[in-house]
């Protein structure tokens, strides 16, 4: 029973440790290659396809955080009168923290889970072979493009997601509780700073960037060519995205704060 | 002397567990229509994703157009792969490109050649499959046999040296059969492409194959022009040729006896039907 049990710890360590190397070596040839100026029209095709197409998504998320922040601000910051620094609340929670993940987790949703099953079909319908055969590189042709489109589209999703959310905090904050305008975006100006704030939440979306679209990669390029391989891998691309966010989010907050 | 464009050397292969090839030796004459027939299961579709450089054997050299193809660099692989052509047993076009897309597809990665030419070359070999009017649609657009036939257009875009065939026969009806059939006896004569042909229509492979070689079990079981593998009396190539169902080539996958399955023979790990009692 006990060796039973070690074998399968055994098994699913060994199956863990070789599915990393092959991830780390689909990176690898992802971005250890010659720059060709062919790929440029992809990679646009890219942002496109999962930067553009998730605007809608990004901009209608955003606006409904930022009206709740808001409100759930304004609810607690009138009891003491410090209603003024709503402005300011709404804008750091959404550039440092909520920006950056819930549009990474959005983002691992929508684009992350069709990339992964564009290419785990591909893969099971043999096109990924037959391009090998036709002498072009899948890596270079299918796999590279789309890992620069999503490491590019992230942190603007993100910051366009911040930009609504402020936007929507401001309409329910002054345009329908009444908070003064003028300390609602001056408390704002000055207290949130471009290196300190910004930025800070910039590198957060640009890590998950890096991190969802090799994931989604990754699990499509690997994925069993079957209709039960490609099922797992969306749902595991999902999965491990949003996991990953979460735990390194933790991480990044913490060396940002120098704790 | 005559040139060969694949040599196989002592290759084996194995999937998981399961022997496929062991030490299997071969060569296709360059130039030449060479057929590779046998039962299902035996590996044809492997054998060409060997040539092709797609898996590794494990043991062996496979020689392609005179390269070790395991040996070489990644862009050698790929840099020799523009001189060959490969039909799947799918199709495998691309499904978000239209059928003239995916034919010229080898021809805008590969050539310089400018938007014009490009598009005499893909209506030139769409026109040789029968499909130049369908050039519009997507391959969704398709029935399988059609499919295959533009799959063969995009194999042939390049004139490459070889080609290889996975089951080109099937899905097609008659006309189309015979078009095809002797579209790649055509290429091979008037390009001097050397065809590599994986099929189970004996009829068809031995009309239009110089050569043609039967697996069975992991090992060449006859070979020889279409004449001679006729008048051979080995008992495995006559069962195969005349299609028999006993005899030394086996039907059945390996399974244990029937009767043990049926009434579920206990400590047996390969029963498959197990009693309910």
């Amino acid at each position: 029973m006990l060796i039973h049990a070690l074998r399968r710890i055994g098994r699913f360590g060994f199956e863990m440790l070789s599915s990393m190397g092959r991830a780390l070596r689909l990176l690898s040839s992802a971005l250890i290659r010659r720059p060709d100026h062919r790929n440029i029209p992809l990679i646009i095709g890219q942002i496109y396809q999962l930067g553009v197409l998730s605007i809608l998504i990004i901009v209608c998320s955003g606006f409904a955080i930022g009206a709740v922040l808001a409100l759930q601000g304004y609810t607690q910051l009138v009891r003491v009168g410090s209603e003024s620094a709503l402005g300011l609340g709404v804008a750091l929670v959404l550039v440092m923290e909520i920006g950056p993940v819930v549009s990474a987790l959005l983002f691992a949703g929508r684009a992350g889970s069709a990339v992964t099953a564009e290419i785990g079909l591909m893969k099971a319908t043999e096109q990924l072979a037959s391009m090998e055969m036709i002498g072009v590189d899948p890596i270079s042709r299918i796999i590279a493009p789309r890992f620069w489109g999503g490491f590019i589209v992230l942190p603007l999703l993100a910051l366009m997601f911040s930009v609504v959310g402020i936007w929507a905090g401001s309409l329910v904050a002054v345009d329908w509780l009444g908070v003064y305008s003028g300390s609602f975006w001056s408390v704002m100006e000055q207290g949130v700073d471009f290196f300190d704030h910004v930025m800070k939440g910039i590198i957060k979306s640009i890590v998950f960037g890096f991190v969802v679209i090799w994931i989604s990669l990754y699990q499509g390029y690997d994925s069993l060519p079957t209709s039960e391989g490609l099922s797992k891998a969306t749902t595991n691309t999902v999965v491990f995205s949003s996991v990953w966010i979460l735990v390194l989010d933790f991480f990044l907050t913490l060396m940002m704060f120098e704790l | 002397m005559t040139r060969n464009s694949i040599v196989f050397d002592n290759v084996s292969y194995n999937f998981g567990k399961k022997e496929i090839f062991k030490n299997l030796s071969f060569e296709v004459p360059a130039g030449q229509t060479v057929g590779i027939m046998g039962p299902s299961g035996t590996g044809k579709t492997t054998l060409l994703r060997l040539m092709g450089g797609q898996i590794q054997p494990d043991n062996g050299t496979i020689l392609v157009e005179g390269k070790d193809i395991n040996k070489i660099k990644r862009a050698e692989l790929f840099e020799l792969r523009k001189c060959l052509g490969m039909l799947f047993q799918s199709g495998a076009l691309f499904s978000d490109l239209t059928v003239f897309e995916n034919v010229a597809f080898p021809l805008k990665e590969h050539t310089r050649l400018n938007g014009e030419m490009i598009r005499y070359l893909v209506l030139i070999k769409l026109n040789s499959v029968g499909l130049r009017g369908a050039a519009h649609l997507f391959p969704r657009e398709l029935s399988g046999g059609m499919q295959r036939r533009v799959a063969l257009a995009r194999a042939m875009a390049l004139d490459p040296k070889l080609i290889m065939y996975d089951e080109p026969f099937t899905g097609l009806d008659p006309i189309a059969l015979g078009v095809i059939s002797n579209l790649i006896k055509d290429v091979g004569s008037v390009y001097e492409c050397t065809n590599v042909i994986v099929s189970h229509d004996i009829e068809e492979t031995a009309r239009i194959s110089n050569l043609l070689y039967v697996l069975s079990e992991g090992e060449i079981i006859g070979q020889g022009s279409p004449q001679d593998l006729k008048k051979d009396d080995s008992p495995r190539l006559k069962q195969f040729l005349n299609g028999l169902p006993d005899g030394p080539v086996p039907f059945h996958y390996p399974a244990p006896e029937y009767l043990d399955s049926l009434i579920g023979v206990k400590n047996t790990k390969r029963t498959i039907i197990k009693r309910d009692d």
